[in-house]
């Protein structure tokens, strides 16, 4: 059972690290340009040979592009966006968290009632709206993700500082004359961490598919950057003639995010076994 | 239980008015100004003038607001500036649509997911709880527009025993139900495991089997019903991954629910339609909540007084 369970951490570790170094290599192990076009050798089946004899691994898309260079290019905006969007959601979720916990009052009120609104309303539909107010781009994107993802940090924080709040070691602390700003460095903060540290884990993943899913509608990415989503968008429209176009960039994306969630179950169990399921 | 529903009304209200601030401004925000979208090129300064003290658009944002409420209080969100009729009515002939494919959807995924998770709990550390969680985790890493896609290219274009999209009849619900229902069964396996698991370890359990029943009737009178009682609340909160998930499977099968509408909406930037469609969305949301949990106190007095 134990070894299942580190197992799932280094599979998952192992994948991400592979990930992240497709990502950051791309340009020098892509066997071509992600955006060079040949429309006259478009929707080619996976392992084709060109006519000057090169090979095309997972065949070409609809313009003539190489999709496995598309594949490993589109890992970058991928992980950069599921990564960073967590970071921002995840500040934003611990500030408020901390706030509406440590201060409480009209504070707490109005903070947990903001998030019960943004709760209300689909991600999706908010993510439209604010695609509305920051335009389609990679910035626009991750500040979308990152203000519509910190709800889940601020109920959690939230709750472990009520909770630490009350307990003997940080009274005894604030008797012995602790200022709030020590109190929260020295005795809370380090209880926020690990539940936090969880839950963004898992986050990525979830990030990674909500970037592709609005790329895929169109409100993400712009096209000219190579991704997932939007190559996904490109296969729909050939399922017929050219399947393969819509398959490896999804199963790149499943395999990815799999990976990102085995990772995090794995992470939870050691860092905080009473989490585990 | 009366001052228990009111209280729960009360909160409903504040959260809907809440989501009307956040969309209103959020929209009025938006640097694109749909006045010019509206009126052909060739429009002189004059007529932009008038069609936006036509539409308010002249006067302060709090005042857009105040105007926009009174006429949301009495059913009128806007017009559209595509369909040129009531927002609100566009949105309530595609309301239904959405309902009905998630309302399929979800008791899919729980008919599926409930027996899973509670085979899971039971044989824990077994071939079927690996099975069963390995499946929920790969279930929640596949995004759904693609999973909706291979099924598509399964069953619509090599085996051709179901229509690609559309809405044209019974069995075109089945792809985009599916769909949908894989979004939701990972998360309710995972919820219906570990409270099995919870309620599994309580001493009520216990008793009952140190009294020597059967484990058929352990499971299924004592820890089952128990587990159920939370387990709705939850799955309440779950609707809007549910309504999230539609808007995005509908858009690949082209199925004319509200998601499909809404994001059409926001390419020809008909900010009517987008606003009317996240009121209703999030109404049918925070209304289902409402019930979810009107009934939980119903069922659990102890909600009642302490809730």
């Amino acid at each position: 059972m134990r070894r299942w369970r580190s197992l799932r951490l280094l599979a998952g570790a192992a994948v991400i690290v592979a990930a992240v170094a497709i990502a950051v290599l791309a340009p020098l192990i892509a066997p071509y340009g992600p955006l060079e076009q040949a429309p006259e050798l478009n929707n080619r089946p996976p392992l084709w040979h060109d006519d000057s004899g090169e090979l095309h691994v997972l065949g070409t898309d609809p313009l003539g592009r190489d999709l496995l260079s598309r594949t490993m290019y589109g890992a970058r905006v991928s992980l950069l966006i599921g990564a960073t969007a967590v970071v921002l959601a995840g500040t934003i979720g611990v500030v408020l968290g901390l706030l509406a916990g440590y201060i409480g009052g009209a504070v707490e009120v109005l903070i947990m009632r903001l998030v019960d609104t943004l709760l209300a309303i689909p991600f999706v539909l908010l993510a439209i709206v604010s695609v509305a107010l920051f335009g389609q781009g990679l910035v626009g994107l991750i500040l979308i993700l990152g203000l519509t993802g910190w709800l889940g940090y601020a109920r959690i924080v939230r709750g472990v500082v009520l909770s630490l709040k009350e307990m003997p070691y940080v009274e005894a602390a604030r008797a012995v004359g602790a200022g709030p700003a020590r109190l929260l460095r020295r005795h809370v903060l380090p209880g926020v961490w690990t539940p936090v540290i969880v839950v963004a884990t898992q986050q990525v993943g979830a990030m990674m598919i909500a970037e592709s899913s609005l790329t895929f509608l169109g409100i993400g990415i712009p096209p000219t950057i190579p991704s997932w989503g939007a190559m996904i968008a490109d296969g729909r429209a050939y399922m017929t003639l050219a399947p393969w176009v819509a398959v490896f960039p999804g199963l790149a994306l499943t395999i990815t995010v799999l990976a990102v969630y085995f990772f995090g179950d794995g992470l939870r169990d050691v860092l905080d076994p009473r989490m585990r399921l | 239980m009366a001052t228990y529903v009111v209280r729960r009304l009360l909160q409903a209200v504040v959260v809907l008015w809440g989501v009307s601030l956040i969309v209103f401004f959020l929209l009025r925000l938006a640097p694109s100004d749909p006045i010019t979208l509206l009126l052909a090129e060739t429009a002189s300064p004059q007529q932009i003038a008038e069609a936006q003290h036509e539409l308010g658009f002249d006067r302060p944002v709090y005042v857009q607001y105040l105007l926009f409420m009174e006429r949301a209080i009495q059913g009128d969100l806007g017009r559209s500036l595509f369909y040129k009729e009531p927002a609100l009515g566009v949105i309530l002939r595609a309301l239904p649509n959405t309902l009905f494919l998630g309302g399929i959807a979800f008791v899919l995924s729980v008919a599926v997911a409930l027996p899973v998770g509670i085979l899971s709990a039971l044989r824990r550390d077994s071939v079927w709880d690996y099975l069963g969680v390995g499946l929920a985790l790969i279930g929640q890493a596949t995004p759904p527009y693609w999973l909706g896609i291979m099924l598509i290219l399964v069953f619509s274009v090599n085996l051709r025993v179901l229509p690609t999209s559309g809405s044209f009849g019974p069995e075109y619900v089945v792809l985009p139900a599916v769909t949908l229902a894989a979004v939701l069964m990972p998360i309710v396996t995972r919820l219906v495991r570990s409270g099995m698991l919870e309620v599994l370890h309580e001493d009520y359990v216990r008793t009952a089997r140190a009294k020597g029943l059967r484990e058929r009737v352990v499971v299924g009178q004592h820890a089952l019903r128990n587990m159920l009682i939370p387990l709705i609340t939850v799955l309440g909160l779950q609707l809007s991954s549910l309504l999230g998930g539609a808007v995005i499977i509908e858009q690949v099968f082209a199925w004319p629910g509200v998601g499909r509408v809404a994001v059409n909406a926001i390419s020809s930037r008909d900010y009517p339609i987008v606003q009317a469609s996240i009121l209703v969305v999030s109404g049918a949301f925070v209304l289902m909540n409402l019930l979810v949990d009107v009934l939980y106190a119903w069922l659990d007095p102890r909600i009642r007084v302490s809730g």
